[in-house]
């Protein structure tokens, strides 16, 4: 056996932590990255479910910031406690999963933005809306910008879909991760 | 209230340092399982904390109780000597575990300032509070202490 001076703090050691911590309802925040074709993300929930996804060039260390600010200070790195997020996210971008079962807390949103932004998780795999559709499914037709603004602020783009909404003309518009990858993410949805 | 930094920032910076001191203040044995309550008592009082500019200091004082906590439960004086022979014994440093044997055998007050200086580099404000006594007593403490180590291993 190699001396523990050398890694005083185990990786049990620390898996044991999160544990009795998640047992004792301390555990606020659980966050981990997962791969994906893009780039890395980072995953972050709270035990109501999937509250933030961050897209590859997003900022991870502000985002954690933000979310100790927002939800908790008590947010923890705990890749397991994010397994199944991970799993449905591989199979999403293999084209073997159309829609996501992953629970979500939707905490950081409220009012027009919720409405919204649940309005985009029911837009099905492969079809697309304009942002004006959105702003009328979300209650107030003339609130164009603000449907703007519940997708290129969404938390939790991929899972709450607002890579289909769309500009009236058929352009793209914006998407947090880039033009590319909503492109990409759209001929996905397209493939047979 | 503070806007504290996400709690994982403590554990990256400063687990190890806490590791430390406790396998100075309890032992190998039970640094384990003061490890997992200092960390736990840190996080259920973690969202209330507020001031967050030392929050090394904070984490090694949660340490220093809870090193305390483990020799009350076990109901004596520190590890007895017999013990400490039979770990010394199979710890791969023997030059290491003289001096951790030694400070394991002083008296309550005077490990925890040996340690607390040394292990944790704390300035003598921070052992006073740590220790629940005046900067003075922890500078006699810690005299003391150093005293009695410079005779055990010379």
């Amino acid at each position: 056996m190699t001396a523990t001076i050398d890694k005083p703090v185990t990786k049990k050691s620390l898996e044991a932590l999160r544990d009795r911590a998640a047992a004792e309802g301390l555990l606020d925040v659980a966050y981990a990255t997962a791969d994906s074709p893009f780039g890395t993300l980072l995953l972050a929930k709270t035990p109501r479910g999937l509250v933030r996804l961050g897209l590859p060039g997003e900022d991870a260390e502000a985002m954690l910031v933000d979310l100790a600010g927002r939800i908790s200070p008590r947010v923890l790195e705990d890749p397991a406690r994010l397994d199944e997020e991970r799993r449905e996210l591989d199979d999403y971008f293999a084209g073997r999963r159309h829609a996501f079962e992953l629970p979500i807390d939707w905490q950081l949103s409220n009012g027009f933005l919720l409405r919204a932004r649940q309005g985009i998780a029911a837009i099905p795999y492969g079809e697309t809306r304009t942002y004006t559709d959105l702003a009328r499914t979300a209650g107030n037709e003339r609130a164009v910008r603000a449907a703007g603004s519940a997708c290129s602020r969404n938390p939790i783009p991929l899972v709450v879909p607002c890579h289909r909404v769309l500009r009236s003309d058929g352009s793209l518009g914006g998407y947090a991760g880039g033009l590319e990858m909503k492109e990409r993410l759209l001929e996905l949805e397209q493939a047979p | 209230m503070a806007d504290l930094p996400p709690f994982q920032t403590l554990i990256d910076e400063h687990a190890t340092e806490v590791m430390a001191v406790l396998r100075g203040a309890v032992g190998r044995e039970g640094a384990e399982d003061a490890f997992q309550e200092t960390f736990l008592a840190a996080l259920r009082a973690y969202p209330g904390l507020r001031d967050d500019r030392n929050l090394r200091g904070w984490l090694v004082t949660i340490a220093h109780r809870k090193a305390i906590d483990h020799h009350r439960a076990r109901g004596r004086a520190p590890v007895p000597v017999a013990e400490v022979r039979e770990e010394a014994f199979t710890d791969p440093d023997p030059a290491d575990g003289t001096i951790w044997e030694a400070v394991a055998a002083l008296p309550p007050k005077q490990r925890a300032a040996v340690t607390l200086r040394f292990a944790s580099d704390l300035p003598h404000e921070e052992i006073a509070a740590a220790l629940g006594c005046s900067p003075a007593a922890a500078r006699r403490s810690l005299h003391e202490g150093l005293k009695r180590l410079r005779k055990e291993i010379a």
